[in-house]
């Protein structure tokens, strides 16, 4: 008995002490103060020195959280329980949350900086007139391989991918729309299609590419990719910048049919504090300047056009992962389809993973 | 004989500690990555003690650890008491079923119905909740750990305590509780890995600000996993080590002689 | 077995804490569960969920995920019996099992990519395999690299009951046996593992159970190769946001450990 109430007080006081240093830091921070600003966001996707200069510039504290999906952001906010003044969703997630009212319109007026935004990237249907969200960062989904690897294989359409040469070879996202897309794309069909023969046919075809995939794994995909786990896999453009950067023997392409544009955008969760520090945020991310700045360290594509100006040439030339609007027309945004059309979706993703055998 | 026993020992204290000594060379690689090893460098060192917020983080997860597993300990010992009192097998089973209800269940689950749960209640999300959630889920191991110490406990042990005069208190405080240490402190210290690894129930019930280090580690999987994330494992790995070694050497400098029945 | 009156008053004040528990976090959260299943995805009243559930895609699911979570429970069994026995032989025993504990403190998204970059193909393993001469092989996602990691996850969970059912042994049982003539083998079968298995039930529930729901490292180290129920019902949890099949998932994986917890039931009750 005494050894067990030994161990129980230490670590009561030990927890306690802890606690004690805790609140001391947090109050050094500043955090148990009045002025804050609550920002949800993907992990590591912000330049932490904006938020410094953010900080410095406005005074304002900002509180960090970190989400690791959409829809774990999404049943968070939904649930309600705590509130976040500012998120950074994705396209699909941003038109959810606008069917179920959980967002604050913008107050254009007091985000001057939205007119720096590329037209081509403004008023998109899943938030039209950019009434709800600013653009913060975009992207493709499409092909990187190893060409040292498949020596002298060219990819320029999603067809290419269910050639023989490619056994046990290829890693695909976890995710339906991702793959079931590509599939669509492969035949030419929208990847927001929802004819049932049309599915069908799809699912039919990704069956028959079965023997090519080597895995279908997350965000392990670039660690994988960069240590040549894999000679190719259909990833995002932003993943491509990181893997080509770690190894540059990488390729990245945008297959001819057309593929997925994707957009992560700022937003106004309702239920948040401080509306006025949200606004004041995002017409600081949208500053061409801190936009450069945060590209830089992101690696990811900015929709913000001035920004380019202060852009390195090696960045904004790259036509891989800018590119101009010939190509871009062709792309299409993710719809939302409906929460039957999703089951389906993911029911036929489930089967297609369970065929692989 | 011997030899060979040494060597499985050894065998799987190797295969046990390969990924953490993963870890730790890479958070030395000036790389930055987990995977091609360029040079050395203290440079994510540095970052650990530059970053107040994922300090903060930490501490937050060695509280939450700390208390979580200690109260779940309490709640879960009398969990097996009770249980091991109850005289129907048929409620015996039922009350073992619901316990382990939650290992069972997926960590989405267990966080999303806590989360409706603590929305419904109108509890404000954050350290409060996530601790209240952690206990929650640490109980039922504390339970499957100690039982057996429990039913193995001959009943004239009791007995014999009883005759000599013992009071209900002194049965279990002097009696019982020392027999089943070793549950204890196996349940103890099962709840404090399940608090420390754990990020769906966390993630889904925090709230204003309150963080812990599984959930900032999940949530940088999408970006890619920072090496000061390798750095902060490797240090805490080097500071839980010495603690353990310090608490052992300590506990034996006030050696007591071993257990009856157990041979020296 | 008289019973003293007092008895019968101790155990209620030890039910109370427990009891009050249960009902908040097991009793509540479970008949939520069983609500939300009985909600289509359209979010009307029906079964249609338990229909679904009842197609070869789910049941060969479940049936898999059985499977995988029986070797890996057996595989921990067999590793960490021999290891938790010679452990118990050892002088320092209580510090060789903290030792043993402490790997599982650091966060497993670490430990799998590190697992990730083991057992790579230009990994350390395929190395040595290489120097060897037995050449490289493809070991990360395949059925093998998932019940190896599942089996590193779960070993602490099975050591330490195990450990501690050997460590109640005593120790003049086995040298009886071995006086009368019983050969190491026979002395373990029939001394040394039946007095210790109340160690080994409670070790391969802390296994089995979990075992059942694995999904993260389904993704990670099998490539998805390998489908569990728990990879279903995250996918409807949160990607699908249909709360409803998800939670009728989950009322099959409770359905499925009460059996498993009366199949293995210990039958002692306290005499």
């Amino acid at each position: 008995m005494k050894k067990v109430m030994q161990m129980f007080i230490t670590v009561v006081i030990a927890a306690l002490g802890l606690m004690y240093l805790t609140f001391v830091l947090n109050s050094q921070q500043g955090y148990s103060g009045g002025n804050t600003l609550t920002v949800y966001n993907w992990g590591d996707y912000i330049d932490p020195e904006l938020i410094t200069k953010f900080q410095q510039e406005t005074g304002i504290k900002i509180i960090y959280q970190t989400f690791d999906s959409n829809e774990a952001m999404l049943t968070k906010i939904a649930q309600g329980g705590t509130s976040f003044d500012v998120a950074i969703p994705s396209d699909y997630a941003i038109s959810k949350m606008k069917e179920q009212g959980l967002l604050i319109p913008l107050d254009h007026c007091k985000i001057p900086n939205l007119k720096y935004i590329d037209p081509r990237f403004l008023d998109l249907p899943f938030d039209e007139n950019n009434e709800y969200s600013a653009p913060y960062f975009w992207g493709t989904l499409g092909i990187i391989y190893n060409p040292e690897i498949l020596e002298g294989m060219e990819f320029t359409s999603w067809n290419d991918l269910w050639d023989e040469r490619l056994r046990n070879e290829i890693l695909l996202y976890d995710s339906a729309r991702e793959v079931i897309g590509m599939g669509l794309n492969s035949l030419h069909y929208s990847l927001n299609d929802t004819d049932i023969d049309h599915l069908m046919e799809a699912k039919r075809k990704l069956d028959a590419l079965s023997p090519n995939i080597k895995a279908i794994v997350g965000d392990e995909v670039k660690m994988l990719l960069a240590n040549e786990e894999a000679a190719i896999g259909v990833v995002w453009s932003g993943d491509a910048s990181e893997i080509i950067g770690a190894n540059d023997k990488l390729d990245y392409v945008i297959p001819d049919e057309g593929t997925n544009i994707w957009f992560d955008n700022i937003v106004i969760p309702a239920g948040a504090k401080n509306v006025e520090g949200a606004h004041l945020f995002i017409n600081f991310m949208l500053d061409p300047e801190n936009a450069a700045q945060n590209t830089e360290y992101v690696g990811y594509s900015t929709p913000n056009m001035k920004a380019l100006e202060y852009l390195p040439e090696e960045i904004t030339g790259d036509v891989r992962f800018y590119p101009g609007s010939d190509i871009t027309d062709k792309f299409e945004l993710y719809e939302n389809l409906g929460k039957k059309m999703t089951a389906y979706y993911n029911e036929l993703f489930l089967e297609f993973k369970m065929h692989r055998k | 004989m011997e030899r060979l026993s040494s060597i499985y020992l050894v065998g799987v204290f190797i295969v046990l500690y390969a990924p953490i000594f993963y870890l730790v060379y890479y958070s030395f690689n000036s790389a930055g990555t987990m995977y091609s090893f360029e040079g050395f460098t203290f440079d994510w060192y540095r970052e650990v003690f530059c970053d107040t917020r994922l300090f903060i983080i930490l501490l937050n997860t060695i509280v939450i650890a700390l208390l979580s597993s200690a109260i779940s300990t309490v709640i879960g010992v009398l969990g097996a008491l009770a249980i091991t009192r109850v005289k129907t097998k048929r409620f015996r089973n039922a009350l073992l079923t619901l316990n382990n209800v939650m290992i069972v269940s997926p960590d989405v689950i267990i966080g999303a119905s806590f989360l409706v749960l603590f929305t419904m209640i109108g509890i404000n999300l954050g350290f409060g909740s996530v601790l209240i959630s952690h206990i929650a889920f640490s109980v039922p191991i504390v339970v499957l750990m100690v039982l057996p110490n429990l039913e193995e406990m001959s009943p004239t042990l009791i007995d014999a305590a009883q005759d000599l005069g013992a009071s209900r208190w002194d049965v279990l405080t002097r009696v019982v509780i020392p027999y089943i240490s070793p549950g204890i402190f196996a349940g103890f210290f099962m709840a404090l890995t399940y608090s420390l690894d754990d990020f769906a129930v966390t993630f889904f019930v925090t709230g204003g600000g309150f963080s812990t280090l599984s959930v900032e580690i999940y949530s940088l999987a999408r970006r890619g996993i920072s090496l000061t994330i390798n750095a902060l494992s490797t240090l805490i790995f080097l500071v839980t080590l010495l603690l353990v070694l310090g608490y052992y050497i300590i506990s034996k400098q006030g050696a007591k002689p071993g257990k009856a029945g157990v041979r020296e | 077995m008289k019973r003293c009156a007092m008895q019968g008053r101790t155990r209620n004040i030890y039910l109370i804490p427990y009891m009050l528990w249960i009902v908040l976090f097991v009793v509540a959260p479970i008949a939520l569960i069983m609500y939300y299943s009985m909600f289509n995805i359209d979010g009307a009243w029906s079964l249609e969920n338990y229909r679904r559930f009842f197609t070869p895609v789910y049941l060969s699911m479940t049936l898999r995920s059985f499977w995988y979570a029986i070797l890996i429970t057996g595989f921990a069994l067999l590793i960490a019996y021999p290891t938790a026995y010679l452990l118990t032989k050892t002088e320092h025993k209580q510090l060789w099992l903290m030792l043993i504990i402490l790997p599982s403190w650091i966060n497993l998204l670490l430990k799998v990519y590190a697992f990730i970059g083991i057992l790579g193909f230009y990994g350390p393993i395929n190395s040595f395999l290489r120097i060897i001469g037995i050449g490289s092989r493809q070991i990360l996602f395949t059925g093998f690299s998932f019940i190896f990691v599942a089996v590193y996850i779960f070993i602490p969970y099975m050591i330490l009951p195990v450990f501690n059912a050997l460590e109640e042994l005593n120790p003049s049982l086995v040298d009886a046996a071995r006086d009368l003539g019983a050969s190491p083998w026979a002395t373990f079968r029939r001394v040394i593992f039946p007095l210790t298995v109340s160690g080994v039930k409670a070790g391969c529930r802390a296994v089995f159970i979990p075992a059942l729901s694995l999904f993260m490292i389904t993704r990670l180290i099998a490539g998805n190769r390998v489908i569990t129920l728990g990879t279903a019902i995250e996918q409807h949890f949160l990607v699908t946001q249909d709360w409803g099949m998800g939670s009728t998932i989950a009322v099959f994986l409770i359905i499925a450990m009460g059996l498993t917890m009366i199949m293995t039931e210990n039958g002692k009750l306290v005499k």
